[in-house]
């Protein structure tokens, strides 16, 4: 029988153990998942995606069109759409076909900490490269040299509305008529940094958006620009500390922002949230916080620490897998040569995730997907669920055993019950359905 | 019969501690009385009240709206000497000529927000500005209202909205077409769910909700009278109208229902007495009229609230279109209201009178109509509107008089 930390280092930390995946880590899995830290997975998928500037240049040009002709903005509108169905395939392809799933998951972890949504329209087209571009190249680096990618980003500029932020009494302040912004300042404290217990207070908001007034994107091309005339004269204090305005002062509160301890242990309760308990136990946050602050804010350390804490290993399934990681887990154990699903099954995939209430990089609001079992599991969740299981089962190649199928993906995490069921089942599809549907792949 | 069915209920209980009510609070006496019910929509998206309630009799109106006027259209329904209802709303104004409709104009959500996800959290969590609190203001009223049964409080909607959410359990569903998993498959999954409370509870609800709707469908004449409602999102939402009505009149199911209707974020091409924005204000309204007859046995108890989260800018922009306003229109119907009027002190639509110099301006706060509601159709106590169930609000006056003695 596999050795349970195997098991769990698929399951928890990666995206569903493939066939044979455990079998494979089997002699050393918390070394396995420190090799995966070691570097960067290639990302082939994604090469055919130019980057936001060349995106938003493609739908710029025409945009100047579609100002006189309605029918041409809402084809422009159609075909935004159509890139971010285009990259999330790539991306849900990505997920099933890589060999290094903890990075995967690192990626969608800081991609939900920095949150950017198609709830704004004009992020459809641009949401596939903000995390191609912001996150994932620092998901292995430097918190801060992360936090100042997202900040210059011009999609998390657009999503939280500083690239419309001005000082009142600036230049273009006093001529437009147009005044500060606070949105991004307030979730770089509450969401993004410190923390809503951080010590922050309503002045260190406005002090820090006055600070990060100018950070907009540049007019004719999407990429970040500094408008001096656009910012707030004057020095300003936020959190005890005093920056000289420009664009310097701003990146250096920035910086100091990423290594207040209050970032350490918002930053380490996130992470212990997210994977491994909605309660995670003190000694676990402890050691996270201990690892951020000692390192720098190093990612790669503070993942590395994380799975080779005995607290993440417990045995006990605590957290409800959001639906997006349960689609992936259920195609990966299943369909493991998913790279090559055709464009219909992916349309049909990113449907299901609408259904089911997470639609890639859609959150609700700047704070991210939630993470309590209660919301993922609740009931209209769990017969969604059923239901892709049965409709999965039922397009699976009839000679798949779903014992020896459970045995390989889950091995000791299999429950007795679970077997029992799958035991019974009156034909191969229903035991394959029901192993599917069943609680063990649920949770994580 | 098949169901065709993804009938499916949502528990949608917070982490503990969320919309918590504060210690000592005194559950009201009073409370949603059994017969009666409660319905809140929401229009996503930023509903232009100044086309859906287009104030023809102001001086201004024409010559600010441009080509968006609906001054002189055909078949616009008069109110009053300023006001009139868009020619696609015919079963509204036919309520408004029955009395059973009250327009309110010129109302908005505190805070001035611009962005939609902004201003609907604002909506639902009923606080005066975004991300105050996790939960929504009805949840927080559920047990002032007496709803103790997650099935007696139902959102039909995709997830649980956030009007709804908090810490007491309510029921989310919608009915969609796509698979169904079989019941000869659902038992085997009770089965298999039997050691796990969590699934084994989310799966049972699911089922139990799916029976009810299931029987509110065979109420209004089955499949071949749903079938006749047409293919399309519009059809899907005339279904699903007709069938939460039907729930919404069933005894013991849901007194409490949230609807959610969408499309309403008309930046370009919005149209006039046809296009875009009339042709969903026409599906809106026959899907209201289909709600009304599948809830006729309990419409004489209903209130409906229909809001929006923001109006949009009294000028067209350069798409044909309009941009996120400010004041906006909202309606109360259903066969317990006092209607047959028009609510608004109005602001004007000159220069000066617009907000910004681009929106309708805001005279009203969209919690007074709530509150006015609550405390008129459920005896909801002031005390409670102004503090647990709109926090912060007690500025804020339930406008009253909306519902019949």
């Amino acid at each position: 029988m596999t050795p349970i930390e195997a098991v769990l280092a698929a399951h928890r930390f990666g995206l569903g153990a493939r066939p044979g995946e455990t079998a494979r880590i089997a002699s050393d899995p918390r070394g396995a998942l420190q090799a995966q830290l070691q570097r960067l997975p290639e990302t082939a998928a994604f090469a055919r995606f130019g980057d936001t500037e060349a995106i938003a240049a493609q739908f710029r040009g025409r945009m100047q069109g579609a100002e006189r002709d309605p029918d041409k903005a809402m084809q422009l509108l159609k075909e935004g759409r159509e890139h971010y169905r285009a990259e999330m395939a790539a991306r849900f392809k990505n997920a099933i076909a890589t060999d290094a799933p903890f990075v995967e998951r690192l990626v969608w972890f800081w991609s939900n900490h920095f949150t950017v949504s198609i709830s704004k329209v004009r992020l459809v087209p641009l949401a596939g490269a903000y995390e191609r571009e912001a996150i994932r190249p620092h998901v292995l680096g430097r918190f801060e040299d992360m936090l100042l990618a997202t900040a210059r980003h011009p999609a998390m500029l657009l999503y939280l509305d500083n690239a419309l932020s001005v000082g009142p009494g600036s230049m273009a302040g006093a001529l437009a008529g147009r005044g500060l912004n606070e949105n991004f300042a307030r979730e770089v404290l509450e969401l993004h940094t410190v923390g809503v217990d951080g010590g922050y207070t309503q002045d260190d908001i406005i002090e820090l958006a006055r600070l990060l007034t100018g950070w907009s994107v540049d007019r004719g091309r999407a990429a970040f620009r500094f408008f001096p005339a656009r910012q707030e004269p004057g020095a300003r204090t936020i959190m005890g500390r005093t920056y000289e305005s420009g664009e310097e002062g701003g990146v250096q509160a920035l910086r100091d922002l990423a290594r207040h301890p209050s970032t350490a242990r918002h930053v380490a309760r996130r992470l212990a949230t997210h994977f491994v308990s909605d309660a995670p136990p003190p000694a676990l946050t402890d050691a996270l916080e201990r690892s951020f602050l000692d390192s720098g804010g190093d990612l790669a350390a503070l993942a590395g620490t994380l799975v080779s804490h005995d607290a993440a290993f417990e045995p006990q399934l605590r957290k409800a897998r959001p639906p997006a990681e349960y689609l992936v887990a259920t195609l990966r154990a299943t369909v493991p040569d998913a790279s090559a699903l055709p464009e219909q099954a992916t349309d049909g995939i990113l449907g299901t995730l609408r259904r089911m209430g997470q639609l890639p990089m859609s959150a609700p609001s700047p704070k991210g997907w939630p993470e309590d079992e209660a919301v993922w599991l609740a009931s209209k969740q769990v017969i969604d669920r059923v239901e892709w299981a049965q409709a999965l089962a039922s397009r699976l190649p009839a000679t798949l055993d779903a014992r020896a199928l459970a045995a390989d993906v889950l091995g000791p995490l299999l429950g007795a019950s679970t077997a029992t069921w799958i035991g019974r089942a009156p034909s191969p599809a229903e035991a394959l359905a029901l192993l599917i549907a069943s609680p063990e792949f649920q949770r994580r | 019969m098949t169901l065709s069915r993804r009938l499916l209920l949502g528990s949608a209980a917070a982490a503990a501690g969320l919309g918590a009510l504060p210690r000592g609070f005194v559950r009201s006496a009073w409370a949603l009385p059994t017969d009666r019910r409660l319905v809140i929509m929401i229009l996503r998206g930023g509903l232009d009240g100044l086309a859906a309630v287009p104030p023809v009799g102001d001086p201004g109106y024409d010559s600010l709206r441009g080509r968006l006027s609906l001054a002189g259209e055909a078949g616009l329904h008069k109110l009053d000497d300023t006001f009139a209802l868009n020619p696609a709303l015919t079963t509204l104004a036919r309520w408004y000529g029955e009395q059973r409709l009250a327009v309110i104009h010129a109302v908005a959500a505190p805070g001035n927000q611009r962005s939609h996800f902004e201003a609907q959290n604002i909506v639902e969590t009923g606080a005066a500005a975004a991300h105050a609190t996790d939960s929504g203001w009805l949840n927080r009223a559920l047990p002032a209202l007496g709803v103790t049964d997650a099935k007696q409080a139902l959102a039909v909607a995709q997830t649980m909205p956030l009007v709804l959410t908090g810490a007491t359990p309510a029921t989310v569903w919608t009915p969609q077409g796509g698979g169904s998993a079989d019941a000869a498959f659902l038992n085997l999954v009770e089965r298999l769910y039997a050691n796990d409370p969590v699934l084994a509870r989310g799966l049972a609800d699911a089922r139990a909700v799916d029976a009810a709707a299931a029987a509110a469908m065979d109420d209004q004449g089955g499949m071949a009278a749903m079938s006749s409602a047409g293919q399309g999102y519009a059809g899907q939402f005339l279904r699903a109208a007709k069938i939460a009505g039907g729930m919404l009149a069933q005894d013991g199911g849901a007194r409490l229902m949230v609807l959610d209707a969408g499309g309403w974020d008309t930046h370009v091409n919005q149209g006039t007495g046809e296009g875009q924005l009339a042709r969903r204000l026409a599906g809106l309204d026959s899907a209201l009229a289909a709600f009304a007859e599948g809830a006729a046995p309990v419409w004489d108890k209903t209130v409906v609230i229909a809001a929006t989260e923001f109006g949009r800018t009294a000028r067209p922009n350069g798409n044909n279109g309009t941009d996120h306003g400010t004041g906006a229109a909202a309606f109360v119907f259903g066969g317990a209201v006092a209607g047959g009027r028009v609510i608004a002190d109005w602001p004007g639509l000159r220069e000066g009178q617009l907000f910004e110099n681009r929106d309708l301006a805001a005279t009203l706060d969209l919690r007074a109509v709530f509150k006015g509601v609550l405390a008129d159709h459920a005896q909801v106590a002031r005390g409670a509107l102004d503090d647990a169930i709109f926090p912060g609000s007690a500025g804020v006056a339930p406008l009253s008089g909306l519902v019949r003695a």
